[in-house]
């Protein structure tokens, strides 16, 4: 048996679910869209199994968000693979009016149904009383009452799961006008439904509905037309009449005692939260702690991790045979599955807080405070803490970017978040200003490298506002784009929920985006290792000869092989290719291989510029790499090529080239497709490409 | 005299905090829809509880809890007073 939970946000479904299915629950995405799917399985007292999807919260069959669309598809199409055998409808009673609208739009698609009131606890603090026996003696369900949150009455619940009927009890609650009743039969009849508010259903959404073709759409239209439906006048006149008959439920079956109006806890945590001025300062000291946590609390973990995965390495060296095979383990897929986990920590710390952030009611408060700011430039009040985690990494950030319900401002938000520079920059940065700016204190007091570090930062962050801006004329949104939304009141955080986020967040990204990524990095570990066998044939002969051998030390000679090897692999034969494009920017075709090769991830431009120049020592050490690289010259002009146009210019391509593999794997599972990542990955090397020849012609 | 008080309308986003008013009418039919599912319908009561610290949006007490939505949304919800 399949059993759906529906209900409002906010009522405390997730919570039921978490319940219900405890740690034995599975999260995807509903096809073709990237809305959470999730799904488990519940013991029953009678012993038998039944698998419990979680919907979507929404609060209306019509729908206003994807989420929402996705609920009314699923409940009103018998044929969906989600369709499900029993809904559980969950509702906060402590707004049971608004709640029931749902409730009685879901009873009339005729599927078996319970009525879960929530939030039993709250309810009875305020003084509400529901009648439930006669709630369902009227409905014709039936009604339990339970709190999630305090795990009461689950039991009550599940027993009411097992006894539920394989049919309706409930007859239905609205009845098609009988203007429309002619168009209804006609779809009925012509699609195959046995539900005529199912085909209403489908008369009022058609046009956004997924499983139609375009003959069948055509031909809605066609009926539509014909009958002259007026959709939005009915969907008015049916709410009103929906409403109506809730009033009389409620009548009958709720008791409030009317007690004196003082302001609420929340009202007062409002009123210091959303202030003029102490809402900004809590805010923005909230969005630091995140900002630290994520970027140097994580350190910690993360150099375990890398000291682990380069242990292996070194064992793994060690024991295995000498060849392709080693090779390809160690080095392809051992530092791409090392270049997956090592992004964990990150995307625990940012999800703990976004959990707890969403659980206590905070997330909508950040939206009503930043939202005429955000709006202006085409992004939405919950841009902000993706666009801050950005500042550490675009990858768990761009993960975050789900809790933006409006679709357009959620692509907007992925397509600028990694303009934001992030910490696998600083590397490059560090390395390239220590090399032209020198160390300077201006008016004695501000140090030059800091400044020139500053305003990068700077730049990547008004590149991007400056994107989001041009994207908001260019992208159309889907659905009807309002901002209308519950602030709900301010609850302790379920510690239970934020651990189940961090682990499914985990779990999602090592599993679906660390399959690309690890893919991605062989390739391109591939293409740097091997070359035309001719070219790697004469460069193996020529450092076995004796000549080179007696003259030069056994390490020295080592680095010359490995410098020369880049040099004639595929990716070094495609950086001198792409020379002459990258010439008008001021890069030889050396740079250019490192272009290449940090596309893995950024800080591999240390590495590889360590590698094509041959220097001793090891990466975390810079200081070879720089007076290496300080030393360059052009071997025609005799001219130094790290000048500091050069150097400014590359600085200018690293703030905006989509310089990241991991990224690129989290947007493509993030958007559903590679239309994005595409999109972002061309307009980003675009908008680098076109910075950095600004820099370089000005500068030079 | 109460009647004529009664015939007094303004618009939502024209009230001053801690003001109240009951529904009359909506000006945009598709919102209209979005509104009546929110719990906001023609005869109920409404509270502007506070205005967003840059002006932008305002949040709402209607059927028992807090509502946010942004001026030009409330520009469409036409009350009496």
């Amino acid at each position: 048996m399949k059993v759906a939970l529906v209900g409002n946000p906010n009522t405390g479904k997730s919570s039921l679910f978490n319940i219900l299915t405890g740690l034995n629950q599975k999260i995807g995405n509903f096809p073709g869209v990237t809305v959470d799917k999730k799904t488990g399985f519940c013991k029953l007292p009678d012993g038998r199994t039944v698998s419990v999807i979680d919907l979507p919260g929404c609060y209306s069959l019509y729908p206003k968000t994807q989420d929402e669309a996705i609920v009314s598809d699923i409940l009103s199409d018998k044929r969906n693979e989600f369709h499900p055998d029993l809904v559980v409808v969950v509702v906060d009673v402590t707004n049971l009016k608004r709640n029931l609208l749902l409730y009685s739009q879901v009873a009339d698609l005729g599927i078996p149904l319970i009525l879960a009131l929530n939030m039993n606890d709250l309810a009875e603090k305020e003084q509400i009383f529901v009648d439930a026996d006669k709630l369902s003696e009227l409905l014709g369900v039936q009604v339990v009452k339970i709190s999630a949150r305090n795990n009461e009455n689950i039991q009550d619940l599940k027993k009411a799961i097992a006894n539920a009927p394989d049919f309706a009890i409930h007859s239905s609650i609205y009845s098609i006008p009988q203007a429309s009743q002619n168009l209804i039969n006609k779809i009925s009849h012509e699609f195959d439904y046995d539900n005529e508010y199912a085909s209403l259903l489908l008369a009022h959404q058609y046009s956004t509905a997924k499983h139609l073709s375009k003959n069948a759409i055509d031909q809605l239209d066609q009926f539509i037309e014909e009958q002259q439906f007026r959709s939005k006048e009915q969907q008015v006149e049916e709410t009103i009449w929906r409403y109506t008959y809730i009033d009389k439920l409620i009548k009958e079956c709720v008791r409030i005692t009317p007690k004196p109006s003082k302001p609420s806890l929340t009202d007062k945590v409002d009123d210091i939260l959303t202030h003029k001025f102490w809402g900004f300062v809590i805010f923005f000291l909230i969005l630091l702690l995140i900002f630290q946590s994520i970027f140097s609390w994580a350190e910690y973990p993360m150099a375990l991790i890398e000291n682990l995965f380069s242990w292996l390495d070194e064992v793994g060296h060690q024991y295995l045979p000498d060849g392709i095979l080693a090779d390809l383990l160690l080095n392809g897929i051992l530092a791409g599955l090392g270049g997956v986990i090592v992004f964990i920590p990150q995307i625990a710390i940012l999800f703990a807080f976004i959990a707890i952030l969403e659980d206590t009611g905070y997330m909508a408060r950040i939206t009503f405070l930043m939202d005429k700011l955000m709006r202006k430039v085409g992004l939405s009040g919950k841009s902000v803490v993706p666009m801050i985690g950005g500042l550490a990494c675009a990858v768990p950030s761009i993960m975050a970017t789900r809790n933006i319900e409006n679709w357009k401002d959620r692509i907007i938000t992925i397509m600028v978040t990694p303009l934001i520079s992030c910490a696998a920059r600083l590397p490059v940065y560090i390395l390239l200003i220590s090399l032209v700016v020198p160390d300077y204190k201006v008016w004695g007091l501000f140090d030059l490298r800091g400044l020139t570090l500053l305003a990068l930062y700077v730049l990547g962050t008004a590149g991007a506002v400056f994107v989001a801006w041009i994207m908001k004329h260019l992208v159309k949104g889907k659905i009807g784009s309002y901002f209308i939304m519950e602030l709900p009141i301010y609850r302790k955080p379920r510690w239970k929920n934020v651990f189940l986020t961090m682990f499914d967040k985990v779990k999602t990204f090592t599993f679906e985006v660390g399959k690309i990524i690890i893919a991605i990095s062989i390739v391109l570990w591939v293409a740097a290792t091997y070359g035309p066998p001719s070219r790697m044939e004469s460069i193996t002969a020529k450092y076995e000869s004796a000549d080179l051998i007696n003259n030069y030390p056994s390490d020295e000679l080592e680095r010359m092989e490995s410098a020369e090897r880049l040099e004639n692999s595929y990716v070094g034969i495609l950086g001198k290719t792409i020379e002459p494009v990258i010439r008008p920017l001021g890069f030889d075709w050396k740079i250019g291989i490192a272009l290449i090769t940090s596309v893995a991830a950024r800080e591999v431009f240390v590495g590889t510029m360590a590698t094509i120049y041959s220097v001793e020592g090891s990466d975390d050490d810079t200081s070879n790499i720089r007076e290496t690289m300080a030393a360059a010259k052009d071997p025609q002009t005799g001219a130094k090529i790290y000048t500091t146009a050069t150097a400014f210019s590359l600085m200018v391509f690293y703030a905006f080239a989509m310089q990241c593999l991991s990224t690129i794997a989290v947007v493509k599972r993030e958007t559903n497709g590679w239309k994005w990542p595409a999109i972002q990955f061309g307009y980003m090397t675009l908008m680098a490409y076109i910075a950095s020849l600004i820099v370089y012609q000005l500068l030079s | 005299m109460y009647f004529w008080k009664q015939s007094i309308t303004m618009k939502l986003s024209d009230l001053k905090i801690g003001q109240q008013g009951i529904i009359k009418e909506f000006t945009d039919l598709a919102l209209s829809v979005k509104l009546m599912e929110m719990g906001c319908l023609p005869g109920e009561s409404v509270c502007l509880e506070r205005i967003a610290p840059m002006g932008d949006p305002i949040a709402i007490k209607v059927s028992g809890y807090q509502l946010s939505l942004r001026k030009e949304e409330a520009s469409k919800i036409i009350l009496h007073i």
